[in-house]
């Protein structure tokens, strides 16, 4: 196990992993500690935001490891995401009890408007933290390992298997709409009052639950790592690159896109369950295909087969949203963001990461007795071999 | 299930009255062919002959509508995917160098090792002694020592080609189906790959299909000329080449 993570852990991973815990310690101490106004003090409103970006970043990371690593191009991943967060959701309106509008000790408000009798048999036991904690991993991961199971082994790849990822979560947006679907139709899961006796509202809390993301964002990062850099992320790209040529070597490549599939959509469950509490809202919209596509876009603007450009990318694009969404150029976001696409995809195919270092690359192979020959791009001129 | 009792054949490879078609067009037409363990067979033949149909057939990629596919006597291949095949001990070389042009040439080879191919195996991976001594023999066999820390996709076509060759070798199979090695080579690497392959088959049954007469001639090995997705001939290459049908199909005289 040890020999996983030493070799998982470059320069460049050591600093990822230190900046997102100085992140995680800092803030949230500035904005306990410090009085408000102070210039130094982080607002709390701005806790809440960043913490919805840290957990935006672990699913860019989990979009990354499998689009990126192996070449599945999953634009149905905030399915998983939103999974994940209808299972906190669950947890957190069992929580609220008799503090509702209807005051029912079982039912939460949406079932008691609805005429529900009793509790329906799949929201028993989200009571329990540690059980809505464990189908945090468990819906989202049986969902992609079963269709993963299907569409893998019919190898369904590229283009057709990203419509059916895109067609899974529309499937799943249209379910969770309806009011008999359970889990509140249209309007979600909302009003939380307390998560393991903590106010959801309070700063404290928020502060907390932004330290946690954190927390995640790094352990998410640090298994991504394991895995790409062990001999399995040498396999995945094989498969990336020549699937059959893989396959004649005797790698069974189902089994393989089915394991990182998998992971992939257990790490976006956990993402989407700590956004839950710092947004207090789920609801169907979360599943919206566009918002899949978005995720997938963070990635390529990052930096696609580089895990600090997938988490980077996810953070830049949600700030410049929230910027531009908040001023007069707020109907034109959506255009911005496709240009911003088309512009990626044609000036800086390798993201802003992976630009980043094909140019810290070529420095380094232009100063003399630099051992760069591990690192070079395929843009050399080929020499012939005696 | 798909291993028989007893071994039915000396062969190594044993094809037998394989058909298969693709939506009316006869690809393979009865074609009957044994290759014995430790041969080498060049396999010739106009395009269209059938040549790669009939390796895809070997290796699982395309399943045959009659006919029976034996390996070492007593395996059916037509029941088996590509990765059983693999394992096995079936390797192949494409006609196109297919090898993994975004990782480095010692990866590649890594990669191809004969060992634990399983998800769990290759997560807790560490390097042995072993596997790192295989790797530097495979190198110096396929010349392409002093390029092992670069990126395969910077190769020479010519290079790329025996890295794929190597990454056969590091594969160790029982039986290396071999696409046109030689295709888009200079005079001077024909000549190195034809070594190549000699040196190989000194402990590998191998079956080479290739154009290139000049360089079949060089292999002096039996060779089965296919058309229209049966065997026309077999024998020296002289015996072949000097067959009446062969020069009518093949020459186009």
């Amino acid at each position: 196990m040890a020999h996983v993570l030493t070799r998982s852990l470059d320069r460049a991973a050591t600093i990822f992993v230190l900046v997102v815990a100085a992140c995680g310690v800092l803030i949230p101490l500035s904005n306990l500690l410090l009085p408000a106004g102070s210039a130094l003090q982080v607002p709390t409103y701005l806790v809440a935001l960043w913490g919805k970006y840290v957990c935006y970043a672990i699913l860019a990371l989990s979009i990354d490891l499998i689009w990126g690593y192996c070449g599945i191009l999953s634009l149905g991943h905030g399915a998983f995401f939103a999974l994940g967060g209808y299972a906190m959701g669950m947890y957190l309106m069992r929580q609220i009890g008799t503090r509702g509008v209807y005051g029912n000790p079982i039912l939460p408000d949406f079932m008691v408007f609805l005429n529900y009798s009793k509790l329906p048999w799949y929201w028993h036991g989200f009571d329990m933290f540690w059980f809505a904690a464990l189908m945090v991993l468990v819906v989202p991961g049986l969902l992609a390992f079963c269709f993963g199971w299907l569409a893998f082994r019919s190898r369904v790849t590229g283009v057709y298997l990203s419509i059916i990822t895109q067609a899974m979560t529309y499937a799943l947006l249209l379910a969770f709409f309806r009011n008999d679907f359970g889990f509140g139709g249209n309007n979600g899961l909302t009003d939380f009052k307390d998560i393991l006796g903590f106010n959801v509202q309070a700063e404290g809390t928020r502060a907390a639950l932004f330290a946690l993301s954190c927390l995640a964002l790094i352990l998410a990062f640090l298994i991504c790592r394991a895995v790409v850099s062990s001999k399995l992320g040498k396999v995945l790209i094989a498969i990336r690159d020549a699937e059959s040529r893989t396959r004649f070597l005797g790698y069974r490549v189902e089994s393989y896109k089915l394991f990182v599939f998998t992971l992939s959509a257990c790490m976006a469950g956990v993402a989407g369950a700590l956004y839950v509490p710092q947004v207090g809202i789920i609801n169907p919209s979360e599943f919206a295909p566009g918002n899949s596509i978005e995720a997938v876009i963070w990635v390529a603007v990052g930096g696609r087969g580089t895990l600090v450009g997938a988490a980077l990318g996810a953070v830049v694009v949600n700030y410049a949203k929230t910027f531009f969404t908040s001023g007069v150029l707020a109907p034109y976001w959506l255009f911005m963001l496709g240009a911003l696409f088309v512009l990626v995809t044609l000036l800086l195919p390798k993201g802003i990461i992976g630009t980043f270092n094909s140019w810290w690359d070529q420095l380094g192979s232009k100063r003399p007795n630099a051992d760069s020959a591990a690192r070079e791009d395929g843009v050399t001129e080929p020499k012939m071999a005696e | 299930m798909n291993v028989m009792d007893t071994r039915s054949t000396s062969a190594l490879l044993y094809l037998d009255g394989v058909h298969v078609s693709f939506d009316g067009f006869h690809a393979i037409n009865n074609l009957s062919l044994a290759l014995e363990p430790g041969e080498m067979r060049a396999i010739i033949g106009p395009n269209g002959a059938g040549k790669t149909t009939m390796m895809d057939i070997i290796t699982g990629k395309t399943k045959p509508d009659e006919g029976t596919v034996l390996f070492d006597g007593k395996t059916d291949l037509t029941r088996l995917d590509e990765t059983r095949i693999a394992e096995l001990g079936i390797g192949r070389k494409f006609q196109k160098p297919t090898v993994f042009e975004s990782q480095s040439v010692e990866d590649n080879l890594l990669l191809a090792l004969n060992v634990d191919h399983s998800v769990r195996g290759t997560l807790f991976w560490r390097g042995s002694r072993g596997e790192a001594e295989q790797i530097d023999r495979v190198l110096e066999t396929v010349r392409l020592k002093d390029v092992r820390r670069k990126l395969a996709g910077s190769l020479s076509h010519g290079q790329k080609q025996w890295l794929e060759i190597g990454m056969l070798l590091a594969q160790d199979p029982k039986l290396l189906l071999v696409d046109e090695p030689v295709a888009g080579m200079t005079d001077v690497e024909t000549h190195q790959t034809a070594e190549l392959l000699k040196e190989i088959n000194r402990d590998h049954t191998v079956m080479v299909v290739e154009h290139d007469m000049t360089f079949v001639r060089e292999l002096g090995v039996k060779v089965t000329c296919l058309h229209e997705g049966t065997v026309l001939a077999e024998g020296t290459i002289d015996q072949v080449s000097s067959n009446d049908r062969v020069i009518e199909v093949y020459l186009g005289r």
